[in-house]
């Protein structure tokens, strides 16, 4: 349910289910409440430490761009690193096996080398202080307010769905043990913790939290890892229950293959096709995300220096590829134990009758973890769920404050005004937050229909950056009404297209014009819906960019556009340190990687 | 930067490391009969977790000097 990450709404579909029977409770002792306690102080203490060093708006929201690159990449990768994604990848590792990792070393990895190597210097050299400012310079006012307006609703709205989440994972683990621990009491006390720390700290805060998380979700989950993959025989013994798990559900090797099975969409359990699968995933929504969504880039952006802004996501990649031994090994584990059968695992059945594997990490850790270290293992979740929180949070005080209030409010302010602004806001968005919390609590509906939207918005967004970056040609009427347009043809193909036969038309399933297409996922669905908008956004761009005027000159343009910008020369850094080789080294892992799990 | 972010995380790991180490040497053994395949996953991990919090704290009193 990651609303920023389209990646991943399509692959963690529901939000941890709390109403579920069957709930699994973590029995905490002192030990266990005295890390949480002292990770909280050290939460705070590092706010409170860092508020003696802030003196401009740039400190605020752009830490001063000072940080060297491996914190800024631990950041980069913290922030995506939500609990949603924790919880939501090993889901998906029980739900399809290996070929989750489609989500990451095709997914992931190739945008995330291509944003640091082509489009960093543009965002970073360009002095912009926001995606949108960006949009700005490039093309021109309303883009750049339409990329704002519907980038800070959906960050409030992600951070209120992180802050229902944690709310009901708490409320269903611990909520029978300890009575005052109710819901309004989660919501409560996640904001306000991570009020303090933004509100005192600013984006540093935010910086330094997610390295913290970082290390926290790998020092907690490796050693989860490690007892589940013993328990249940090893590598060898998890493939050999995962092959006759596939055997059973009609699909035979088809968990244990990360492509092997992609040639028809009926051969996998994803039901999705290569194509679709590289085009739509790989490409459009992969570079949508990781290349164009200020929530990742605002964190390279805080770098210290071009080379360290340009590395930072290729160095986060490193970790990135590796994660899935840390996130979809959990499920793989959940199916071997399912398969072992007997008391092996207790996962919770949903009111439909089957098993709900968004707790699989809940249960992994009430199964493996004895007190005291399963403090850790719930510090660790705790820690995702709020960093999740923080980088919607910060991301939403600078685009507001920047291109909202400074652009278009009070065009006057002063340093300090901006500075008092961003800590204001930072108590409105999480209090919109909540706001949003309590409705997904109240109406699922309301919650799928948002994200549907945003869904549209941001389908086709690529296609502008793409153009805009590299073809100089390409104007501010082209990149606006190429975005609208793009939205449009995913509205269309929504309206078109059902994800499976045995789904119902509705205003949120798709089909609600006629159906033209039946899916057989509705993630099949999704990628399609992708490839369709960019396409729509990417052929509109260059029509109505042709039929109007260059609204920017070539100089205007220097420093935003690739053929007017003097390469970058990174011959100075060391051959280890330049982006281009590290780049290199990181794409041939993810082959790499590929081909060992095919 | 003004403030290492290697001192507080170094700090933080250390204490939870030594926490680990304390409960696992002093809780009832069964609790790892029961949950961690009868391994004493607090002494283990909470050894590994010291390490790294003293690995930061030493990396981040290097650069000072």
């Amino acid at each position: 349910m990651h609303l920023l990450n389209p990646v991943l709404a399509v692959a963690a579909e529901s939000a941890p289910a709390a109403a579920a029977s069957n709930s699994i409770l973590l029995k905490l002792a002192t030990v266990d409440y005295a890390i949480l306690a002292i990770y909280f102080a050290f939460v705070i203490g590092i706010g409170w430490v860092l508020k003696r060093y802030l003196k401009t708006s740039s400190d605020y929201f752009e830490s001063g761009r000072s940080l060297p690159a491996w914190i800024c990449a631990l950041g980069f990768i913290g922030a995506n690193l939500g609990a949603q994604e924790v919880m939501g990848m090993a889901a998906s590792g029980a739900k399809y096996g290996i070929s989750t990792s489609h989500f990451y070393w095709i997914g992931a990895i190739p945008a995330m080398v291509f944003v640091g190597i082509f489009m960093m210097p543009f965002y970073y050299g360009s002095k912009a202080r926001s995606v949108p400012e960006y949009l700005k310079l490039r093309f021109d006012e309303k883009t750049r307010t339409f990329n704002a307006l519907t980038f800070a609703v959906m960050t409030v709205f992600s951070s209120g769905i992180s802050m229902h989440a944690l709310a009901l994972l708490l409320n269903a683990t611990l909520g029978s043990s300890i009575p005052w621990l109710n819901y309004h009491v989660c919501i409560a006390f996640s904001g306000v913790i991570v009020l303090i720390y933004i509100y005192t700290g600013g984006l540093t805060s935010a910086i330094y939290n997610e390295v913290i998380q970082f290390f926290l979700i790998v020092l907690g989950f490796a050693p989860l890892v490690f007892l589940g993959l013993k328990d249940v025989g090893g590598w060898d013994g998890m493939m050999t229950k995962l092959g006759l798990y596939s055997n059973a559900q009609g699909m035979p090797g088809a968990w244990s293959h990360s492509w092997a099975h992609m040639g028809t969409a009926t051969g996998n359990p994803m039901g999705v096709e290569w194509f679709g699968l590289a085009m739509g995933l790989g490409f459009v929504l992969s570079f949508g995300y990781w290349c164009t969504d200020f929530l990742v880039i605002q964190r390279a952006m805080a770098a210290k220096d071009m080379n360290s802004a340009r590395r930072t996501p290729i160095i986060a990649a490193i970790p990135k590829m590796l994660f899935p031994a840390l996130v979809i090994l959990p499920g793989m584990i959940a199916i071997a134990l399912v398969q072992k059968g007997g008391n092996s695992i207790n996962l919770p059945i949903t009111p439909g009758g089957e098993t709900d594997f968004n707790m699989v990490v809940p249960a992994l850790l009430a199964k493996y973890f004895p007190t005291g270290m399963l403090g850790l293992g719930l510090t660790a979740l705790m820690a995702s769920f709020m960093s999740g929180m923080a980088g919607n949070v910060t991301a939403f005080n600078t685009v507001w404050t920047y291109d909202l209030y400074h652009n278009h409010i009070n065009p006057k302010a002063t340093d300090a005004k901006l500075v008092r602004m961003g800590r204001i806001t930072t108590v409105v968005g999480l209090l919109i937050s909540a706001g949003c919390a309590y409705t997904a609590r109240e109406s699922n509906n309301i919650m799928d229909m948002l994200q549907l939207v945003f869904g549209f918005v941001n389908a086709p967004l690529f296609a502008a950056f793409l153009l805009g970056m590299f073809w100089r040609r390409s104007t501010g009427h082209g990149a606006f009404y190429g975005l609208i347009t793009g939205t449009v043809c995913a509205m269309i193909f929504h309206g078109l297209t059902l994800p499976t036969a045995t789904t119902a038309p509705s205003l949120i399933k798709g089909g609600w014009i006629s159906i033209q297409h039946t899916f057989t996922s509705s993630m099949a669905q999704n990628f399609w819906m992708a490839i369709f908008a960019f396409t729509g956004c990417f052929i509109a761009t260059i029509v109505i960019s042709l039929a109007t005027k260059a609204n920017k000159t070539d100089d205007e343009l220097r420093g935003l556009v690739y053929s007017l910008t003097p390469k970058t020369k990174d011959e100075s850094a060391a051959w280890y340190a330049r982006p281009a080789t590290l780049g290199a080294i990181v794409l041939a892992g993810a082959v790499v990687l590929n081909v060992i799990f095919w | 930067m003004n403030l290492d972010v290697r001192l507080p995380m170094g700090l933080l790991f250390a204490i939870i490391g030594v926490i680990l180490l304390v409960h696992g040497f002093t809780a009832d053994q069964a609790i790892y009969d029961n949950h961690s395949l009868g391994i004493n996953i607090n002494v283990r991990w909470g050894g590994v977790i010291l390490a790294f919090g003293a690995f930061m704290l030493f990396l981040a009193r290097k650069k000072k000097s």
